[in-house]
């Protein structure tokens, strides 16, 4: 056993050096690149940016483009706009989630296996958006922040049912059942004992629901379209076509710059969660 | 079939429950029905039924009608919707075109991730470093990413200028612009926006494989690339389903990537569902777009449901 360990680096000692080469050239090509042109573009005068490349600025005007950015992108509203639609659909997702996989991982029965079957269907099931219009009008929710929240709600459910149900399922009965002995009711099970167990997948439905409705543009089109409401994507779609063809690249990267950074701060300061987040959600 | 076996255990159990008193200790046998009360799931199949189902419900309905713009009655036309589309070729084109898109999207979406797990598989500090770089893109919004492409791709952009100072001679290439590669080449920038999440999922498979098996498999002088087919591939299984299934799934219900590239173009190449969609509805007739969506919502119970069955079966098969 002890021989076995020391012969591994002996073999995979030639090659030590290629392995960080390799990933140094993939992320410089790949990932380098790409963001190398929109941090360049972002700073240069329309003139330079019309025609991208990865040339240095021979005019850096940043102030300027990201100013711009703010008064005609509407970068603070459409913040604010992401937010007051993102931030409820999360938290509806996760409270409404996590009281049906409650059940669903505990109680059996036919109608119970049915319900648990038709709130992870979504999971495959494409949402009908068109139909979502004619209803959210008939219910007085189209271009509501109300209607748009229950939509990507009803679209996520069935993503954090499905983890939650899951993971309930292999947590053990004993500490909800001491509860239950010391007197405690179902609601304050689940919100002094269940809920916190849930801390993980909660973290994990967290990340998913953000990484889709922060950047969707597709659903918000239907629902809120543009206008005061706009979110960040639909403003920077907005400000790509201000002008019949793309020439304002400069704006449309600066705007790409500043509607990034919420997300990667977060991943930045949450990553180790993140990561064991998503993995441990996917991979059981 | 886990579960039919604790309900059994459960019924034997209960059916002697009578000698003793219901609090007695025995733990998660003694149930009641309030202890979690079926109303916790209340809310949650409201919203759901209220916001996906009855859409779906109604897809079923207006597809049948002449809703659009055009006119505030709605009235029952039959299957005009269908056979315009039908007729038109957009929907024969629209399926053929997404189920390329969706298999091509898995396709490079897997091989990068996987690439990229395999890679940076150990733990060291230089290796997590890049894990991060390498998500970077699953955080970017897929309309930016759009954007980002289309100014590399450009006929005028980024990457033909890049290749003629290289060649010595003007290269421009219309990445964009083919009807035969296009499609290639926006599934690779979708691939690209998703390969870090897939390389996540990949690497917690590599983390949990057995590391007595992989011993074994080293004392028997199995190579590194014997050992990978040999053992580890097959025992990703799970991370492979689930990495297929959310490509598939994910590159079905695409928009912001194409909208951004091509909007569809060159000449309907790219053209997938949700553009048609998209599309038909900005031009105010939602009967023939929901009857589009009607299709797509077909499409995916057709052969989504079969993958993933398969899928399943395979890796209970290991």
């Amino acid at each position: 056993m002890t021989a076995i360990p020391a012969l591994s680096p002996v073999r995979r000692r030639p090659l030590r050096w290629i392995q960080p080469f390799a990933v140094l050239v993939i992320a410089a090509v790949t990932i380098g690149i790409p963001l190398w042109l929109v941090a360049v573009t972002s700073v240069k005068p329309q003139a330079e940016a019309v025609k991208p490349n990865l040339a240095l600025p021979h005019h850096v005007q940043a102030g300027a483009n990201y100013q711009q950015t703010f008064d005609e992108g509407k970068i603070v509203q459409g913040f604010f706009n992401s937010l007051l639609v993102v931030a409820p659909s999360v938290v509806l997702v996760l409270l409404l989630g996590a009281a049906a996989a409650w059940v669903f991982a505990r109680r059996k029965g036919r109608l119970v296996n049915a319900m648990y079957a038709l709130s992870i269907s979504g999971l495959l099931l494409p949402p009908a958006v068109i139909t979502i219009v004619m209803e959210l009008r008939q219910l007085g929710l189209a271009g509501t922040r109300p209607g748009m929240i229950g939509v990507y709600a009803g679209m996520y459910l069935s993503t954090s049912i499905f983890f939650m149900t899951g993971f309930i399922r292999a947590l053990p009965e004993e500490l909800e059942e001491a509860a239950r002995m010391d007197g405690a009711g179902p609601t304050r099970i689940f919100w002094r004992i269940i809920l916190p167990l849930l801390r993980p997948v909660i973290a994990t439905a967290t990340i998913m629901v953000m990484l889709f409705a922060w950047s969707d543009i597709f659903y918000s089109f239907f629902v809120l379209g543009g206008g005061a409401k706009a979110t960040l994507p639909l403003n920077l779609y907005q400000v790509a076509n201000a002008q019949l063809y793309l020439n304002n690249w400069h704006l449309i990267f600066a705007y790409v710059v500043m509607m990034s950074l919420p997300m990667i701060l977060v991943f930045v300061l949450a990553q180790r969660r993140i990561v064991s987040g998503i993995t441990s959600g996917a991979v059981k | 079939m886990a579960d039919t076996a604790t309900l059994g255990v459960s019924d034997a159990t209960s059916a002697k429950e009578p000698d003793r008193p219901g609090r007695d200790g025995r733990r998660g046998r003694s149930r009641r029905r309030a202890d979690q009360p079926w109303w916790f799931a209340l809310p949650a199949l409201a919203v759901f039924g209220l916001f996906f189902l009855l859409p779906n419900l109604l897809n079923f309905v207006y597809p049948f009608t002449d809703w659009s713009a055009f006119h505030s009655q709605i009235g029952f036309v039959g299957l005009s919707n269908f056979s315009t589309i039908l007729n038109d070729g957009s929907m024969a084109r629209d399926i053929r075109i997404t189920l390329e898109y969706a298999v091509l999207v898995a396709v490079f979406q897997n091989g990068f991730g996987l690439g990229l797990a395999l890679l940076l598989e150990r733990d060291t500090r230089f290796n997590r470093f890049f894990r991060a770089v390498f998500f970077l893109p699953v955080l970017i919004s897929a309309l930016a990413v759009g954007y980002i492409f289309r100014a590399l791709l450009a006929q005028d952009g980024a990457l033909n200028s890049v290749l003629s100072s290289l060649a010595g001679h003007q290269v421009d290439t219309p990445w964009l612009g083919s009807t035969t590669w296009t499609l290639v080449v926006v599934t690779l920038i979708h691939g690209w926006k998703w390969m870090g999440l897939a390389m996540l999922i990949y690497l917690a498979g590599l983390k949990s494989m057995p590391g007595d098996v992989l011993e074994a498999a080293r004392i028997d002088g199995a190579g590194s690339w014997r050992t990978f087919w040999s053992i580890r591939f097959p025992l990703l299984a799970p991370a492979v389903t689930f990495n297929v299934t959310t490509a598939l799934i994910g590159s079905m219900n695409t928009f912001d990537i194409v909208q951004a590239t091509t909007a569809g173009g060159p000449g309907s190449e790219t053209e997938v569902f949700n553009i048609y969609m998209f599309r038909v509805f900005g031009q105010g007739l939602y009967a023939q777009a929901s009857a589009m969506s009607l299709v797509l919502f077909l499409i995916v119970v057709v052969l989504a449901v079969p993958v993933i069955v398969g899928l399943r079966r395979r890796e209970n098969n290991q």
